[in-house]
C-alpha cells in the first residue's frame, strides 16, 4: 500500500530533492572556502619559497692595505656591484681579527648582492644593469655563481639590505612577548574564571562583571594598544617597544578570551561530580582542586593556547606601543626594544626592493607554521579532554 | 510501637523550605529510626528529594534555598551555625540518582574521602579500608583484579555499588539514597536492594523512590509526601495495606500519581 500511494511518492521525491539541494549548498560553500585557502597557500608558498635560497658568488678577495681603507677595493672593480655590501663592509674587520690574512688573495664564495640574487631566480624587476647581466650569465656558465640554502634568513636579524635580512630577531621577540603574555594572562585569567564560576555568589555585581568580560573579548584590538600606551608606558613607565610592554598589552587583550574559555571548561564538568564530592564531605576548595579542575584542564589549555595564538598573530596593538620599528638586533632583555614576527612581515611588505617581497612571503610562512603547530597542540588537548565521566 | 525501645537517629521538627518565594516544604515533622530503612514516596515535585537533601544540607549549594525549623541529629540541630558541614556530610553520606563515580581509578574512588578526612594514611591501612568498603558493597569480587582501572568503565549497576562503597568508606551513621535504582536495570536493582537489606544492620538508610514496589520491598517505614506536605508516615506494612489517609491510598493503588 505504501508503494502504491502516488501522493506519498511525490512527497518523498520532493523531500529527497530538498535534501540533495541542501547538501549541494553546503558542499559548494566548502569548496568555495577551500578554493580561497588553496589560492592563498599557493600564492604565499610560490612567492616565499625562493627566499629560502640565496645567491653566492665566487670572487678573488684581496686582503690588502687598500681594502683596509676602502672595503670596495677588496674585490676587483667589475665585481664590486655583485658582492653584497654587508659582506664587503666586514672585510676590514676580518683582517683586523686575523692579521695573517693581510696581503693574501683568496678565491672565496661570498654573499651576492640582492639584484644578482633576483636576476638568478628569474624574477621580474631585479633591476640588474645590462652589463652586469652578461657578466653574471658568463659567471654562471663558469660555475662561479650559485644558489644555496639561505641560512642567513634563520640566523640574522632585520637589515635594510634584503640579502642580509633574517627573521631571527623578530622570532625571538615574538617568543619573549608570547612568554610574557602567557605569564600574565594565564594565571590571572584562570583564577578569575575559577572564582567567578565556582566561588562567587550569583548577584548583580558578578553579572555586571560577566557581561563586561564578554564585551571586552569583542573590543577592537587596537584599543588595547591605546590602553597599553596609557597605562604601561605613560603611567607605569615601562620602556616603549620593549617585550615587556608588548607582553602586558597582549595579556590585556588575551585575558577575556582565557576567562571565557576557562569558564566554559569549568561549566562543562558535570555537576554530578561536584555533588559526589560534596556528598562525601569535601570542602569547596577540595571539590574544585581535586575534581573540577583536573577535568577542566584540557579545556583550559585549549582555550589558553587559542588565545595565545591569537595574541601571537596580533599586530595592531603592538603598533601603538612602538613595536613596529626597524630593530635589527634580537633583544637582550625584556626591557630592550624588540619587534615581533607579524610586525616584521608588515615592515618588509612596505619595502620597495623586489627581494623583500619574497622575504615577506617567507616570513608569513614561518608565522603560519608556528600558528598551525600551536593550534595542532590545542586540538591534541581537546581530543584528550573527550574522555568519559 | 513502643517508643522507649526505639532509638531515633534523626528528628525533624516543623521543617519549612523556600526556593526564593516558593514554599516547597510546609512544616514537616518526622522521626527517622536508627538501623531501619525509611522510604519517601510521592509524585514528582512533591518535595521528597528536597527533603532528603536537607538531611545532609546538600541544599546549601542552592543560593535561593532557605530553611526554617529543626533537624536534630542525635539531639544536635544540623542547621545550627556552629555545625561543620564537612563533618555533617561524613556523618550523613549520600548516594545519588545517577551513578557518579569520579573519573579516577576504582581504588581512588574509595580512598578519596577517607584521605581528605584524615581517617587513615595511604598504604596497607588504606588498602584494607578500600577492600572492606568494596566487600560491604558486595562488589569486591567483581573489581578486585582491576582496582586501578577507571570507575567509570564499570556497568551502571556496578558504578552505583561503587558509589555506595565510596559512601560507606567514610563510615557514616546515616546513608541517604536519592532514587538509587532509577537509572538501573532490574537485575542491578535487585542487587542494590539486597545490599540495602544487609547495610541497614549497621547504617540508618533513608531512600527516596518512585517505585512503590521497591519501597514496599526494602523499607521498614514509609513516608508519603504530596505537594510539600507529609501526608502519612507509618511502618511500611501499614502504609501499603491499611493507609489511614485517602490520598495515600489513591497514590499507592495507582489511582493517582
Amino acid at each position: 500500500m505504501m508503494q502504491t500511494d502516488p501522493q506519498a511518492a511525490a512527497r518523498k521525491r520532493k523531500r529527497d530533492r530538498a535534501d540533495t539541494r541542501f547538501k549541494l549548498y553546503g558542499l559548494s560553500a566548502i569548496i568555495f572556502a577551500l578554493a580561497f585557502l588553496v589560492f592563498f597557500f599557493v600564492d604565499i608558498i610560490g612567492k616565499g619559497l625562493p627566499a629560502f635560497q640565496q645567491a653566492q658568488i665566487q670572487v678573488e678577495v684581496h686582503y690588502s692595505e687598500a681594502a683596509m681603507n676602502n672595503y670596495n677595493k677588496a674585490v676587483d672593480k667589475q665585481y664590486k656591484r655583485l658582492v653584497s655590501k654587508t659582506w664587503l663592509r666586514l672585510v676590514p674587520n676580518q683582517i683586523r681579527d686575523n692579521p695573517e690574512l693581510m696581503g693574501t688573495t683568496r678565491v672565496e664564495w661570498v654573499l651576492a648582492e640582492n639584484r644578482v640574487d633576483q636576476f638568478l631566480k628569474g624574477h621580474e624587476g631585479h633591476r640588474l644593469k645590462a652589463k652586469y647581466q652578461t657578466l653574471v650569465n658568463q659567471m654562471y656558465e663558469e660555475g662561479k655563481v650559485k644558489l644555496v640554502f639561505n641560512t642567513g634568513f634563520f640566523t640574522k636579524g632585520d637589515s635594510k639590505l634584503p640579502e642580509n635580512a633574517g627573521i631571527v630577531a623578530s622570532a625571538i621577540g615574538s617568543v619573549l612577548v608570547l612568554l610574557l603574555t602567557m605569564l600574565f594572562a594565564v594565571p590571572v585569567g584562570v583564577m578569575t574564571a575559577i572564582y567567578l564560576e565556582e566561588f562567587a555568589p550569583d548577584n548583580r555585581l558578578t553579572q555586571i562583571i560577566e557581561v563586561n568580560i564578554n564585551n571586552l573579548a569583542a573590543i577592537p584590538s587596537i584599543l588595547y594598544g591605546l590602553l597599553g600606551l596609557a597605562i604601561f608606558i605613560n603611567f607605569m613607565g615601562v620602556p616603549r617597544s620593549s617585550a615587556l610592554v608588548g607582553g602586558l598589552t597582549l595579556a590585556l587583550m588575551t585575558l577575556p578570551v582565557i576567562i571565557i574559555a576557562t569558564r566554559a571548561a569549568l561549566r562543562a564538568v558535570p555537576d554530578s561530580i561536584r555533588e559526589a564530592a560534596y556528598g562525601l564531605g569535601a570542602s569547596n576548595l577540595q571539590v574544585v582542586w581535586h575534581h573540577v579542575l583536573p577535568l577542566a584542564t584540557p579545556g583550559i589549555l585549549t582555550g589558553s593556547i587559542i588565545g595565545l595564538a591569537q595574541a601571537m598573530g596580533e599586530t595592531a596593538p603592538l603598533l601603538i606601543v612602538g613595536m613596529m620599528a626597524y630593530i635589527p638586533e634580537a633583544p637582550g632583555s625584556i626591557l630592550e626594544a624588540t619587534t615581533v614576527l607579524p610586525a616584521q612581515i608588515y615592515t618588509w611588505s612596505g619595502e620597495s626592493l623586489r627581494a623583500f617581497e619574497e622575504r615577506t612571503a617567507a616570513g608569513i610562512m614561518v608565522l603560519l607554521a608556528v600558528l598551525l603547530s600551536l593550534n595542532a597542540l590545542a586540538v591534541k588537548f581537546r581530543n584528550r579532554s573527550e574522555n568519559t565521566w | 510501637m513502643n517508643s522507649e525501645t526505639i532509638e531515633n537517629t534523626i528528628k525533624i521538627r516543623n521543617l519549612k523550605l523556600w526556593y526564593d518565594d516558593f514554599e516547597a516544604l510546609h512544616g514537616i515533622d518526622l522521626d527517622i529510626q536508627k538501623g531501619k530503612v525509611t522510604a519517601f514516596i510521592g509524585p514528582s515535585g512533591c518535595g521528597k528529594s528536597t527533603f532528603l537533601r536537607c538531611l545532609n544540607r546538600m541544599n546549601d549549594r542552592i543560593p535561593a534555598c532557605r530553611v526554617e525549623g529543626e533537624i536534630l541529629l542525635n539531639g544536635e540541630d544540623i542547621y545550627a551555625p556552629s555545625v561543620d558541614v564537612v563533618q555533617l556530610r561524613s556523618y550523613v553520606g549520600m548516594v545519588f540518582q545517577k551513578p557518579n563515580p569520579f573519573p579516577k581509578s576504582i581504588y581512588e574512588n574509595i580512598a578519596y574521602a577517607p584521605r581528605i578526612h584524615g581517617m587513615v594514611k595511604d598504604g596497607p591501612e588504606m588498602d584494607e579500608l578500600v577492600e572492606t568498603a568494596l566487600k560491604r558493597a558486595s562488589i569486591w569480587d567483581e573489581v578486585k583484579d582491576k582496582l586501578q582501572q577507571p570507575g567509570t568503565a564499570l556497568s551502571g549497576g556496578q558504578q552505583q555499588r561503587l558509589c555506595i562503597a565510596r559512601t560507606i568508606a567514610v563510615r557514616p551513621k546515616v546513608i541517604l539514597m536519592d532514587e538509587p535504582c532509577s537509572a538501573l536495570d532490574p537485575i542491578a536493582t535487585a542487587k542494590i536492594e539486597e545490599l540495602m537489606d544487609e547495610l541497614k544492620e549497621e547504617f540508618t538508610i533513608v531512600i527516596v523512590t518512585h517505585n512503590m514496589q521497591q519501597a514496599a520491598r526494602v523499607s521498614d517505614y514509609t513516608a508519603y509526601f504530596y505537594l510539600g506536605d507529609l501526608i502519612e508516615f507509618n511502618d511500611t506494612h501499614t502504609i501499603f495495606t491499611a493507609p489511614a489517609n485517602q490520598k495515600t491510598e489513591d497514590y499507592i493503588t495507582g489511582r493517582f500519581g
